[in-house]
């Protein structure tokens, strides 16, 4: 699968969507930009811990479109995750075995980390790992009431998609607004 | 009064809803009280996690604190100043200042010395507190952050306890 389609799949889940830096963020603004998404344009890593914060303090679904290197930046997160778990919140990780945006270096799962694995000693309870879309969907489409994390491998690399063309106040404004009319 | 109910009173009063804490053995009887109060207080595993949630929070219309012992301020650096700077988010910064005249873990030193630096560099303004007569000024802080959609931030030093 590439990072794109899953992402086409995530983008039209009612909720709101906290997005990953880089590609996977231009990705999703190029598929398709909406009021409830959140674009991470700075603090890698960080994607997880916002969704979480969403997630606990609102009741929408809260969809967070997270990397293996990214996640893997920020592992005590899934610690809080597993000890908070808001039942509003998917964690997605595509799980590419590189850092897609600096060049495609590999993360250490290209050596055998196993995220979901992780995820599920952090005490994570509705692990689901995804091999192709149709067992994505299946999940995405489950998805109701119950912390979920989806770990889906995805191929490297990246579509050819513009910058975010939105300022980072204008992405947090429209948010916000669409939250809180 | 009682130093730690001084603070969390003025947590309360400054329309604080949701806490970040990463343990701190001054602050610990404060975290002990805000558990037991109405505030939501999450313990978080590193403070540069605790901005990523209290960035969600603040989405959400929230009033986000970061309590945490100034050393955690290198901790989250990058986050305050390219997550809750770049978007103008409000957080508040609650640190206890280690590493003064008093401090007896030399550790402590480079850290408590760099972190008023620290903060300017990033541009955030801060208050010193060192006796429970300055105590006022951190609630009218705390409020300007959240009028404000902006990270402010407060050093507790250890003499304030004493």
């Amino acid at each position: 699968m590439k990072r794109i389609d899953i992402i086409r799949r995530i983008a039209v889940q009612d909720g709101f969507i906290v997005c990953n830096i880089g590609f996977p963020a231009r990705e999703l603004f190029s598929v398709q930009d909406r009021p409830e998404n959140f674009y991470m344009l700075g603090s890698m890593g960080l994607a997880s811990s916002v969704g979480l914060g969403l997630a606990m303090t609102q009741p929408e679904p809260v969809y967070v479109i997270d990397g293996d290197g990214a996640l893997l930046m920020n592992l005590g997160s899934l610690a809080t995750i597993a000890r908070e778990a808001p039942s509003n919140l998917c964690l997605i990780v595509i799980d590419n075995g590189v850092y897609g945006s600096t060049g495609n270096q590999p993360t250490a799962r290209a050596a055998g980390t196993d995220i979901a694995a992780l995820a599920r000693a952090a005490g994570c309870k509705h692990v689901i790992d995804a091999t192709d879309e149709r067992q994505l969907q299946d999940v995405l489409d489950g998805f109701s009431c119950g912390l979920t994390v989806i770990v889906v491998q995805a191929e490297a690399g990246n579509a050819e998609v513009p910058i975010i063309e939105r300022s980072p106040v204008e992405i947090k404004d429209r948010f916000m607004r669409h939250l809180s009319p | 009064m009682n130093i730690d109910q001084l603070i969390v009173d003025i947590i309360e009063n400054a329309g604080v809803d949701i806490v970040c804490s990463v343990p701190c053995n001054l602050l610990g009887a404060v975290m002990q009280l805000l558990d037991a109060g109405p505030v939501r207080h999450v313990p978080v595993t590193r403070e540069e996690e605790g901005v990523g949630i209290l960035a969600g929070a603040a989405l959400a219309g929230r009033r986000p604190l970061l309590l945490m012992q100034n050393s955690g301020l290198g901790n989250c650096v990058n986050a305050l100043a390219s997550l809750s700077g770049l978007y103008e988010l409000p957080l508040f910064l609650l640190m206890s200042h280690r590493g003064g005249a008093s401090e007896r873990i030399v550790a402590q030193k480079p850290m408590g010395e760099a972190a008023p630096a620290v903060l300017d560099a990033l541009g955030i303004p801060r208050i010193d507190i060192a006796k429970a007569a300055d105590l006022g000024k951190l609630e009218h802080s705390m409020r300007s952050a959240f009028a404000d959609s902006c990270v402010r931030a407060a050093f507790l030093q250890p003499e304030l306890w004493s």
